[in-house]
């Protein structure tokens, strides 16, 4: 079991209020991915659920018990951090093992636990090396597989791939879905990374300035975003945001559209925007063009590799009208049917 | 990286390197040397270096007039106890000042630091009459605390600046993991800062050993270290060179043979840090 549940959780960092007022449901065995930009309290939020900082206010509640009072061993979590933070005098095996020596487990089960975690993670071969002796992708590793061993409540993960390369973090990503799939474990993981939120999640909490903005699936967030923000955050490339005379048209102060529901043409057609090409961005399968239109200024379009555009064409965009977003002054999304 | 030095250079340094380390170190080569001579040589002018009758009837002398092995026992007994006394306050101390540092925390620092800015002097008087009233005169149990109060900023000190390399994350993972403060760092701090508290130790221990002012001031016979056994040879009425000598020596033998076998750990801990 691992339901965590957070009610009116705040946080200050002395005299600064960094979490205003939290509340959350993280159903059991439910993969939460926390997204937001830098300082929004994605960390501290992690760590207040892990107890490695103590709330301000409210209550956080795991299995339906108050632990706003217990130390992180009671809390039967366990956390995976972006620097690995192995242990540098232990071997692997002593890493994995700590924790359950912590609890005072009898050795017999501590070795075939530590085996068991070392043959899913294919950590054997390393296993009786110290992590200095480690890449970055093998540490990671080891430090998930202290994390699995003590057979926790939840798993917290605070940006653990972004000391990888590109291609590791793809793999490693792959194998934390699995790792999920298989245990069914809560996790709770936080990162800057699109694809990493969007792919892994069951649930994407898109955080702004220590509040909740959005909570929902991924592709939720991407095709019903509630606000400006959540909309400009979710995507990549960013959602194009126009006023004005265009925006008028649609009876709103501001439309949204993203760059991929964005129709274009080389030839003119009516009510088409018209726009000048400034860069083009081949990424061999798509290309992002960055353009000037006529009385709007700056839009990302996302077209097919195959288009033969460059810099300083004209165009024609025309937007995919049931894909637009509308958004009333405070920025919040206006929902009501055409 | 592979810049070039000429075979000329690389002979000039080494040759300067040698020849600072020889004056460091010629002051306890002299006395080695004067402790083998007789009194007359001793005073000689010019003086001579290597060409006098070598003789070991100092230590003869000083081994039967005065119970060696009795200071040195003293020795050992103040330098281990405050050592063991000031890691057992300093690395709890030092936990508390790297890990969970409060707005007070620097100031907190530079006010211990601060108590070893005042000349040991100006407290003698008041020291002396608690010790006098507590029975505390001439007893190892008085010299560790004092030793060890004296000492304390420094191990503070050195062991805060060792634990602030430490990655807060490590221990964060310890306590996830569901370590109690005691082991975390019994298990996890302490074996991660080893060099840095080896370098401590031995330092402390030296310190204490070669703590003078102290030991010649508030013992006289019962708790009279090394540093007591020196000072009795160097009598107002005439100073006895040679005798001196040899007692110098033999006190400082035992810790210059202890530096000798862990100076790896003490250089490697006292440039910890330096180097990432
Ligand atoms: N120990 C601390 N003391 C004071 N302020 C802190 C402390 N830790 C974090 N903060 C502040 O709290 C806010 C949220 O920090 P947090 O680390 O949770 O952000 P984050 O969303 O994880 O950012 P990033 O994506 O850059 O990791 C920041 O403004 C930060 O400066
Ligand atoms: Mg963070």
């Amino acid at each position: 079991m691992g339901r965590i549940v957070l009610e009116k959780v705040s946080k200050y960092f002395g005299d600064v209020l960094v979490i205003p007022s939290i509340d959350l449901e993280v159903e059991d065995g439910d993969f939460v991915v926390f997204v937001g930009p830098s300082g929004c309290g994605k960390s501290t939020l992690l760590r207040l659920i892990a107890g490695l900082e103590d709330t301000s206010g409210g209550r956080i509640l795991i299995d339906d018990v108050d632990v706003v009072a217990e130390p992180p061993a009671k809390r039967g979590l366990s956390m995976v951090f972006q620097s690995y933070a192995l242990y540098p005098h232990m071997t692997v095996r002593n890493n994995i093992a700590f924790g359950l020596k912590m609890a005072g487990m009898d050795k017999a089960s501590i070795d075939k636990k530590v085996n068991h975690a070392a043959k899913i993670l294919d950590l054997g071969s390393y296993i009786d090396r110290r992590p200095g002796q480690l890449s970055g992708g093998q540490r990671q590793r080891v430090a998930i597989g202290r994390a699995i061993v003590r057979e926790p409540k939840a798993f917290l993960f605070d940006e653990p791939l972004s000391n990888l390369d590109a291609a590791l973090r793809v793999q490693m990503r792959l194998e934390i879905s699995d790792l999920h799939n298989e245990l069914k474990t809560t996790m709770i993981y936080v990162t800057h990374d699109q694809v990493e939120a969007m792919t892994l999640a069951d649930k994407i909490v898109v955080l702004n300035a220590g509040n909740v903005e959005q909570f929902g699936s991924p592709l939720d967030l991407y095709n019903s975003p509630r606000n400006k923000f959540v909309a400009g955050f979710i995507g990549s490339p960013k959602m194009n945001f126009i006023e004005g005379k265009h925006a008028e048209k649609y009876k709103v102060p501001t439309v949204g559209i993203r760059p991929e529901h964005l129709g274009i043409n080389t030839k003119q057609s009516v009510g088409a925007w018209i726009a000048k090409v400034g860069i083009a961005e081949h990424l061999g399968s798509d290309t992002f063009l960055y353009v000037d239109a006529e009385d709007i200024g700056q839009l990302t379009v996302r077209v097919s590799g195959e288009l033969n555009v460059s810099h300083g064409d004209i165009v024609y965009l025309t937007p995919d009208e049931t894909r637009l977003h509308r958004f009333d002054g405070d920025g919040m999304t206006i929902t009501a049917a055409k | 990286m592979a810049r070039h030095i000429t075979t000329q250079r690389k002979i000039l340094v080494t040759g300067g390197a040698w020849l600072a380390a020889f004056i460091i170190f010629f002051p306890v080569l002299w006395m080695f040397l004067t402790s083998f001579k007789s009194e007359l040589d001793a005073f000689s002018q010019p003086p001579s270096f290597l060409f006098f009758e070598w003789t070991t009837e100092n230590y003869a002398t000083v081994l039967e007039r005065s119970d060696y092995f009795r200071f040195a026992l003293n020795s050992v007994w103040l330098s281990l106890g405050s050592t063991a006394l000031g890691l057992l306050v300093a690395v709890p101390a030092a936990w508390g000042m790297a890990f969970s540092p409060t707005k007070h925390t620097r100031g907190t620092l530079l006010w211990m630091l601060s108590t070893k800015m005042m000349p040991p002097v100006g407290v003698l008087i008041p020291i002396y009459l608690i010790f006098r009233d507590w029975g505390l005169l001439d007893t190892r149990f008085g010299l560790i605390c004092i030793l060890f109060l004296m000492n304390l900023p420094i191990i503070i000190w050195m062991l805060y600046t060792y634990f602030k390399d430490i990655p807060m994350d490590i221990l964060e993972a310890a306590r996830m993991d569901g370590a109690t403060l005691g082991k975390e760092i019994l298990y996890v701090l302490m074996p991660m800062a080893i060099p840095g508290i080896a370098s401590t130790v031995l330092l402390n221990i030296i310190l204490s050993w070669n703590e003078a002012f102290w030991t010649l001031n508030l013992t006289t016979i019962d708790a009279a270290p090394l540093t007591a056994f020196i000072a009795s040879y160097s009598s107002p009425e005439g100073l006895f060179w040679a005798k001196l000598s040899a007692a110098s020596t033999m006190a400082i033998a035992p810790i210059i043979i202890l530096g000798w076998f862990s100076q790896k750990q003490l250089v490697r801990g006292l440039t910890f840090g330096a180097v990432k």
